[in-house]
């Protein structure tokens, strides 16, 4: 298949099963709960080395926010719902609580939650306050610039981490633009893209020959190893390879988001678009490419 | 199910019985033989009461000049009771769920001991809104409480969880021997407001005179105030936008009791 002189290559992401939650940050103004936001979701790139995966979902408009002013919605993804409800501690009492102004606030009604205000509650030292509002229980938490407010719980679900597309490129500059365009595309609610700005070029294969790493570079799409390597994956013209790795809180998302990327990063200059697989055996959700341009998400 | 006053009672009419679950799912004729006290005397309801089975399935509508009839919605769990016109005392007693609306004003004792639901009463209300009886040390356990006009004294007396907003002023010494949950009151407090409170918060969006026993903290901007009144302001209740974005004066007190409760006043 082929999108202009772009080739898709016949084949799958393979995808895991996760589990989200998403996080609404507000604050006094828009530079605030940023600020908060991307406090937050650094060093989230992937599990492996981060304990979690987390971005930016969206901006808020201040009159859809619990509390009537400007917020950012992150979601988070963890490999259980307990190791979600660890990093939601560790990162909203590290990374929003201390930035001024802000309030955080559960955005995903879900069976299951975890504690977050319920713990983070303890750093006000027997001077918190909880407050009982339609059924949500928030914690008034005090700090030396006023008050700290966030949700007793949030709500987690299982979701899908993982779904991918490998980018191969004739050169740096045409693939950077490729992928940069792709990333535009790819804003569908309920999806972010952990790494920076939504692109990896470090691209990993399971297992190394160091016997501590559990992962190692993807020597086979590594250009600069194409005479060296036991096997290449490079066609002939490529020199550049750029990854997108997607996280959503469905496999649906995923998959919209992915067909919106690939068809945005098709073009001239593109030789291949391509996914990375375990043969199957590993992820939970196979995307299939062609499937996945045929017939929408 | 609508129910219109035809008789207007002589004397308070006990009508515990005018609640959706008492009274949905029953027929006209059942309806109107259940019983009512007028005075001591018991009555049928039908001798005060036209009863027509019409309207949604989980509604009891109630017409006419109620403000002699007491109890209506006591208990209630479940369901709606719309009642156009005012209506008498201890409306929504120790009700758990549901919804009542009051088309009109209400009388004393509006929501005492109740724990759960939501009552609204568009003019304005008696005195001891969600409050505890006498004797008793703690008030209402949750539930919501909005009067869009005015409310007499003692507003929220041993409240324990819960809210109760205020849309014109309140009476002396509201929020008394509060024990937590929240009180907003959009216009004045009367005298003594939150006089023996452990925990809680009484908000104004005006100044008042407080007791020699609370002691101010600060000028803030409570965040979590802004997600109160935009809940209210959802629900019906006019919330003018200085209140949302303004600053208040935080207090706190009772300094005879816990100390831990809060006063916000409204400060501009």
């Amino acid at each position: 298949m082929f999108i202009h002189s772009t080739e898709i290559v016949d084949t799958f992401a393979e995808a895991f099963q996760m589990w989200g939650t998403r996080v609404i940050i507000t604050a006094e103004n828009r530079k605030w709960a940023s600020a908060a936001a991307r406090s937050m979701t650094g060093f989230a790139t992937s599990v492996i080395g981060c304990r979690c995966e987390a971005g930016i979902e969206s901006e808020i408009p201040a009159e859809e926010t619990p509390d009537g002013r400007p917020g950012v919605s992150v979601l988070l993804f963890g490999g259980s719902a307990d190791g979600v409800g660890k990093r939601l501690v560790e990162r909203i009492g590290q990374c929003v609580m201390t930035c001024p102004t802000t309030a955080c606030f559960n955005g995903l009604d879900a069976e299951k939650t975890v504690a977050v205000g319920g713990k983070l509650r303890y750093f006000g030292d027997g001077y918190q306050i909880a407050k009982q509002l339609a059924g949500r229980r928030l914690w008034r938490v005090p700090v030396m610039e006023g008050e700290f407010m966030v949700d007793e719980a949030f709500g987690v679900q299982p979701a899908v981490g993982g779904g991918n597309f490998l980018v191969l490129g004739r050169d740096l500059a045409v693939t950077l633009e490729a992928v940069e365009a792709a990333v535009e595309a790819m804003r569908v609610p309920g999806v972010i893209l952990p790494f920076p700005d939504g692109v990896v070029r470090s691209g990993s294969k399971p297992g190394s020959k160091y016997k501590a790493l559990p992962a190692s570079t993807n020597d086979a799409y590594c250009p600069t190893l194409r005479g060296v390597a036991p096997q290449t994956l490079l066609p002939e013209g490529v020199n550049c390879v750029l990854e997108i790795v997607i996280d959503g809180l469905d496999e649906a998302s995923v998959r919209e988001s992915m067909r919106l990327g690939i068809r945005a990063a098709a073009r001239e200059g593109i030789v291949r678009i391509t996914a990375g697989n375990y043969g199957g055996n590993l992820g939970q959700y196979q995307i299939g490419l062609h499937e996945l341009l045929r017939g929408g998400a | 199910m609508k129910l219109r006053l035809h008789t207007q009672p002589a004397v308070p009419l006990e009508a515990e019985v005018i609640a959706p679950e008492q009274l949905l799912g029953k027929t006209e004729a059942e309806a109107a033989a259940l019983p009512v006290y007028h005075g001591k005397e018991r009555v049928a309801l039908g001798e005060f009461f036209s009863v027509t089975a019409q309207g949604p399935s989980d509604t009891l509508e109630v017409e006419g000049d109620l403000a002699r009839v007491k109890l209506l919605g006591h208990a209630m769990s479940r369901g709606r009771l719309l009642i156009h016109g005012d209506v008498g005392a201890h409306l929504g007693a120790c009700m758990s769920g549901g919804e009542i609306v009051v088309d009109g004003n209400a009388g004393d004792w509006v929501g005492r001991e109740m724990s759960g639901g939501r009552i609204v009463i568009r003019g304005n209300a008696g005195h001891m809104v969600g409050s505890a009886v006498r004797g008793a040390a703690t008030g209402i356990l949750g539930g919501e409480i909005i009067v869009h006009g005015n409310a007499g004294n003692e507003v929220g007396h041993g409240m324990r969880r819960g809210l109760i907003a205020i849309g014109g002023d309140s009476g002396e010494f509201t929020g008394v021997n509060l024990k937590a949950g929240t009180v907003i009151v959009l216009g004045r407090l009367g005298m003594r407001p939150g006089a023996g409170m452990k925990r809680g918060t009484i908000v104004s969006g005006q100044d008042a005179e407080l007791l020699p026993t609370f002691r101010y903290d600060c000028l803030f901007r409570p965040t979590f105030l802004r997600c109160y009144l935009l809940y209210l302001r959802r629900l019906g209740l006019a919330i003018e936008e200085r209140l949302l974005s303004g600053d208040y004066r935080r207090w706190s007190g009772d300094g005879m009791e816990l100390n831990r409760g809060e006063i916000l006043l409204y400060s501009g």
